[in-house]
């Protein structure tokens, strides 16, 4: 852990990533970028029920400005890239923070969904691959039209696996938006006493959402309810 | 009642260490956890074996010398008690115990159930006070201080560096005693000169003695004899991020 | 040998400050060419390191425990005297120096007493600077409670948790110093021995805790600021820890021990439920404040409390003392309870046990008002006892709990050995026969903070110190001596635990030097003492070696000292033919069974010289003389 010697104005953001918390800081920066997505895109994802003009057109629309959705693009994959940098130098830094385990190990306050994290955030970002290759590039060899994600998701989703690989993905997904989430805000220092069970409520309110909102779509799809 | 005791024996830090089992017989109820080893201690002893290293001094819960692990939670099954204050009364005839040293690397074992928390004092030496040398302090009601403010530095001043939290939190984390001392003083008027150095200080220790980093898991919170509350590592977390 | 204190004189409101005045001083640029050790990190130990170490001492501070922080000052519960009059209620210096002289039952040096009083001040806006977060009025002032029936409010607390706090301020300020390198901590380190050279302290021999190894370190002056010898008696209120070794060595090596057989019993803590007993707690005496004392009529009386009617029930204190009660001072009310127990009407399953019984103000005051007043301290008691005092009575009974006695020093807090410096809770000087609540802890930080760094710097800019290194013969021959020390504990091999011995060592004090004292049983007990020392070093069981970390050999070597401390402490009482404050003689009472003070022939400190191992000490008076505040008997009727 020594100190690498870097002169100039990459020192001070070294050495404030260097700091356990610095990286901390760093997640949940990526973190919340990452959710802001998962939120915007949701709401892009809703207006399925819409109909198929409605969706198309809001993803002709995206198409259509380049610069924007490449900038979007960017800033995610830089998010998603540091995000799990951050997250597997953490995880490096518990299994020595800790080389011999327990015989016997009790959980008393850590939720499920904290002390798995590091299970859903990987799964969550085979899914993303995964997804990238179903509805983006079509290169999964399912149902693919260019831009017309409309016919893209509804001839996936009816394929029962693809339905269920979403649908397992996006509970994970909720579990880790439910510990991230809170986990987050609490990063970042905006967490107290008096605050703790009203951000824990939103946390695990905005993570049921987003969870309940992706599925719905799989589910509908498969109820025929979306056709 | 009668207990089997599954006990980590190791002679030295870097010496292998293994799990002995021993029977202790004939526990009196009203005995704290620790006189049950010292009874334990003296069988062996009388028998001509080496007794089992546990630390311990006050026996009141407060020193924070004693602590391992009773079935994989720190300082046993009792919220809010530290071992030498936890009573064989919580246990019944039967029960099988296995009891472990505190293990984190910043924590190495010195004997038996025996750790070095010295990383803790070092964390300290690295920010956790306020600069003023004897002498110098200005009349003690020069600067007032809320009550409430003194009610929460209070709340935060009461960990007694047991390293429970660190013993416990999955990730090794020293995060709510670091955060616990970081609150203590910031919340009051006298720490504020030093509050950011003290922060940076105290994180970039607490980096340097090889402690896990905290994801906000709360196992801490839960074992912690002194109800230290999380909200001390939200704080100090701000405040790291202010000082940067 | 002649006591010089040292003391000086004039009017004692000045003394302090003309003293300091005369003291030389050491030039800035040559402190750093100091070598300090202190041993002990309690309030005493680690106030003294981080303020030699702020004035650019070099230091270092040893402590036994794993950290420097867990020194048994840690402990403290109630508060902190001072005498800031924060409350209008009539405190000054001047009340506060009386109060402890007269608290102190006239066996404390009134020139040393008014400096503590004074300096009281200080401490308080010391540890507000260093952020010990006291208790605070809603409008940011400091609060103050009365504590142990004082007049005034003059106690400073934080919570349940005063020497705690204290403790962590002096801790921080001491990690502080550890940073910059003027202070060097050796924790987990047992002081085993003082090294004297040409008659001056010039270091110590000490025993890695972790390793066995055996070091010196060189010093140009000693401090020792160890802590009480309360576990003489092995069941105190002191932590397990808690030895005599240090201020023992240093005895045997010329350092006289003042007033050892004055050792305060606190009333109120928890009694002892089996032999397998470790160690008392206290729990604090505010409670007799709405509890009452009782006992069965009956001897043995088999029934549980409530179901003894009023009229089967003794409220002894009560009866005795009817305008004080249940208030009467600790000593008191601790013999008063020993009295009854020794009786037979004892409760509890030892018969060691008097009901405090809150049944009456849980009546007329309301559950609720009782737990705001005691609610921590109920709970506590549930948590030991697994017994819900708000249903059934507290059982109580006495515990040593501090000792006033320590080696001898003077006005300068040096011992007979010149550079060997005794402060806190190991020396004997501010508290006389009696401690008032409150005020061990202001001792402890006043020497610290405040006395020590003035005379040491006196000492060492006033005395010509020869180089010595810790190579230099009189080291190794010291150091021969430890580990010889250390063989022999190892090989005796024998059949009997060292704590089997310790218990049955404290129970012989206990029974014969405890809450009262007489001469047939102390001749007795001298006896039996030795008789027991001389089976401990052919019986005791040490397992283990000494190359290693043993906790076995680290309590060997501490109950050996024991011994010899046990058999001092029977000396001194015995010597002693009074009754006065902690130390109650049987043979000296009034009529109606009070504490019968002999100011004629015993207005001295006694200061006792090592003489050998079962040898008759020889004894030193220092007369003590009272120019303020003049001797009264106590009278609680
Ligand atoms: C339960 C309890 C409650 C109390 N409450 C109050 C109160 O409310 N108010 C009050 O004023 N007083 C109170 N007292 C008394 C007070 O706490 C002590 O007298 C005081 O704290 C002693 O401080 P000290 O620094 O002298 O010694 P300690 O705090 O005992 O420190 C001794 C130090 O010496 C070290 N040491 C000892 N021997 C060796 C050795 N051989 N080698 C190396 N290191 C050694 C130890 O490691 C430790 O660091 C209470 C005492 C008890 C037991
Ligand atoms: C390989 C992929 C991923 C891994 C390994 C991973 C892992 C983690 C880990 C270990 C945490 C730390 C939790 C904590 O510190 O409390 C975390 C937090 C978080 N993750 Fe992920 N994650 C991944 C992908 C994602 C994705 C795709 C999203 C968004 C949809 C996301 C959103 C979050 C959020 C919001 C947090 C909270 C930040 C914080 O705790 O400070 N993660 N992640
Ligand atoms: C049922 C749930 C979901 C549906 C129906 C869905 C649908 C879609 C569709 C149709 C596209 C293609 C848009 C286009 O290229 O025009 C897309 C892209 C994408 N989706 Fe999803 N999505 C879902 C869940 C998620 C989740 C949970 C994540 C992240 C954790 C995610 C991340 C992405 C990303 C990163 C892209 C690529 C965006 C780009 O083109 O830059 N999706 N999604
Ligand atoms: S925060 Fe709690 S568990 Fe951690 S060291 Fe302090 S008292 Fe012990
Ligand atoms: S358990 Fe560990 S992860 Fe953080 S909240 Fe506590 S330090
Ligand atoms: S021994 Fe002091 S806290 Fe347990």
């Amino acid at each position: 852990m020594s100190a690498i010697a870097v002169g100039g104005w990459l020192a001070q953001p070294l050495r404030f990533y260097q700091a356990s918390i610095g990286k901390k800081i760093v997640m949940a920066v990526t973190g919340a970028i990452l959710f802001g997505y998962v939120v915007a895109h949701l709401l892009g994802n809703l207006q399925i029920y819409l109909g198929p003009e409605q969706i198309n057109d809001y993803a002709r629309f995206l198409h259509s400005k380049p610069g924007l959705l490449w900038g979007a693009r960017l800033v995610l994959l830089a998010s998603v890239v540091l995000h799990i940098t951050a997250s597997v130098q953490l995880w490096a830094l518990k299994r020595r923070a800790r080389p011999i385990a327990y015989v016997k190990k009790e959980d008393l306050g850590a939720s499920y969904a904290s002390r798995t994290m590091m299970w859903s955030g990987p799964i969550i970002a085979g899914f993303i691959v995964f997804h990238l290759l179903h509805l983006t590039t079509g290169g999964a060899g399912l149902p693919f039209r260019e831009l017309d994600p409309y016919h893209n998701v509804i001839y996936g989703f009816r394929i029962f696996w693809v339905s269920a690989a979403y649908i397992v993905s996006m509970v994970l997904l909720c579990f880790h938006l439910y510990h991230g989430l809170w986990s987050m805000l609490h990063s970042l220092g905006m967490d107290d006493e008096r605050r703790r069970p009203g951000l824990q409520r939103l946390a695990a309110g905005f993570a049921i959402f987003i969870g309940a909102g992706n599925i719905s779509i799989p589910v509908a799809v498969l109820l025929g309810l979306v056709r | 009642m009668n207990l089997t005791l599954h006990v980590w024996r190791q002679k030295g830090g870097g010496s292998e260490g293994r799990m002995v089992r021993y029977e202790a017989k004939d526990v009196n109820p009203h005995m704290s956890f620790l006189e049950m080893l010292d009874v334990v201690n003296e069988a062996l002893t009388a028998r001509g074996e080496e007794p089992i290293a546990f630390d311990h001094d006050c026996r009141e819960g407060i020193c924070g010398m004693c602590g391992f692990m009773i079935n994989g939670v720190a300082h046993g099954p009792q919220r809010g008690t530290t071992i030498c204050q936890l009573h064989m009364r919580h246990f019944k005839d039967g029960d099988e115990l296995y009891l472990e040293p505190f293990r984190a690397k910043a924590f190495p074992v010195v004997r038996d159930l025996v750790v070095d928390r010295s990383a803790f004092d070092r964390v300290i030496a690295a920010g956790g006070f306020i600069s003023v040398s004897a002498g110098s302090a200005p009349e003690g009601n020069s600067v007032p201080v809320p009550k409430d403010d003194a009610e929460k530095a209070m709340d935060a001043a009461a960990c007694i560096g047991c390293g429970a939290c660190v013993a416990m939190c999955p990730n090794a984390a020293a995060a709510l005693f670091t955060g616990a001392k970081i609150a203590h003083l910031a919340r009051l008027p006298q720490g504020q000169p030093e509050r950011y150095r003290r922060v940076r200080g105290m994180v970039a220790q607490v980096h340097q003695e090889e402690f896990g980093h905290c994801t906000n898991m709360g196992e801490c919170e839960a074992v912690c004899p002194k109800g230290i509350r999380l909200e001390v590592i939200a704080l100090m977390n701000r405040d790291f991020l202010r000082a940067s | 040998m002649t006591l010089d204190a040292r003391c000086p004189s004039g009017p004692v409101e000045t003394r302090w400050q003309r003293r300091k005045f005369d003291m030389k001083l050491v030039n800035p640029a040559n402190k750093r060419k100091f070598q300090v050790i202190v041993v002990g990190s309690g309030l005493a130990g680690a106030s003294a390191s981080a303020t030699l170490g702020e004035l650019g001492y070099n230091v270092r501070c040893f402590c036994f425990q794993d950290s420097p922080r867990r020194a048994h000052s840690i402990a403290a519960q109630g508060g902190i005297n001072a005498a800031k009059n924060y409350q209008n209620d009539g405190d000054s210096v001047y009340r506060l120096f009386y109060d402890t002289v007269k608290g102190g039952d006239f066996r404390a040096r009134e020139s040393n007493v008014y400096r503590l009083a004074e300096i009281s001040l200080n401490i308080i806006d010391q540890c507000v600077a260093q952020g010990v977060p006291f208790a605070r009025e809603y409008g940011g002032t400091l609060e103050n409670r009365s504590f142990g029936g004082a007049q005034v409010s003059r106690t400073f607390y934080a919570r349940g948790q005063t020497g705690q706090q204290l403790l962590l301020g002096a801790y921080q300020a001491l990690e502080r110093q550890v940073a910059t390198g003027q202070v060097r901590m050796f924790p987990r380190t047992e002081m085993l021995d003082v090294v004297v050279i040409d008659g001056r302290a010039r270091g110590i021999v000490t025993r890695d805790l972790t390793t066995g190894k055996i070091e010196s370190h060189m010093g140009d002056a000693v401090v020792l600021a160890t802590g009480g010898y309360g576990n003489v008696f092995y069941l105190s209120t002191n932590a397990k820890g808690s030895n005599a070794t240090a201020i023992w060595r240093a005895h045997k090596r010329g350092a006289l021990f003042a007033n050892p057989c004055f050792t305060q019993i606190h009333p109120t803590c928890i009694p002892v439920t089996g032999d397998y007993q470790s160690k008392l707690t206290l729990m604090s005496e505010s409670l007799r404040n709405d509890g009452r004392i009782w006992v069965p009529l009956k001897k043995g009386d088999p029934r549980p409390p409530h179901q003894i009617p009023e009229a089967e029930r003794d409220y002894y204190l009560e009866r005795r003392y009817p305008s004080f009660g249940n208030l009467v001072p600790r000593d008191v009310a601790s013999r008063a309870s020993k009295a009854e127990c020794d009786a037979g009407r004892g409760v509890g399953p030892s018969g060691y046990g008097v009901y405090l019984d809150f049944t009456e103000s849980i009546g007329r005051l309301g559950r609720d008002t009782i737990a705001e007043r005691y609610g921590n301290l109920f709970e506590m008691y549930d948590r030991i006892t697994g017994e819900d005092p708000y249903t059934a009575p507290m059982r109580i009974y006495p515990a040593i709990h501090y000792t006033m006695g320590g080696l001898w020093v003077d006005y300068h807090l040096m011992s007979t050995i010149p550079g060997l410096f005794v402060i806190g809770e190991a020396n004997f000087s501010d508290h006389g026969a009696n401690r008032l609540g409150a005020s061990a802890l202001m001792q402890g930080l006043a020497d610290g903070y405040f006395v020590l760094p003035y005379t040491l710097g006196d000492y060492l800019a006033s005395t010509k110190l020869e180089k010595v290194d810790a190579g230099h013969s009189d080291f190794r021959a010291v150091e021969n001596e430890v580990v010889c020390q250390i063989k022999r504990l190892l090989e005796i091999r024998g059949q009997r635990t060292v704590d089997s011995f310790h218990r049955e060592l404290g129970k012989l004090l206990w029974e014969n030097c405890g809450m009262a004292r007489n001469a047939s049983g102390l001749k007795g007990a001298l006896e039996a003492i030795r008789g027991l020392r001389e089976e401990y070093w052919q019986n005791a069981c040490v397992p283990g070696t000494g190359e290693e970390f043993n906790q076995s050999l680290e309590k060997a070597g501490r109950v050996g000292d024991f011994f010899e401390l046990a058999e001092l402490l029977c000396y001194d009482a015995l010597e002693r033919n009074e009754s006065c404050g902690g130390h109650f003689r049987e043979e000296c009472q009034t009529p109606d069974g009070e504490a019968q003070r002999d100011d004629e022939n015993y207005s001295y400190a006694a200061a006792w010289e090592f003489r050998g191992v079962g040898q008759t000490p020889a004894l030193h008076q220092e007369h003590l003389s009272f120019d303020y505040v003049h001797p009264s008997q106590r009278s609680y009727k």
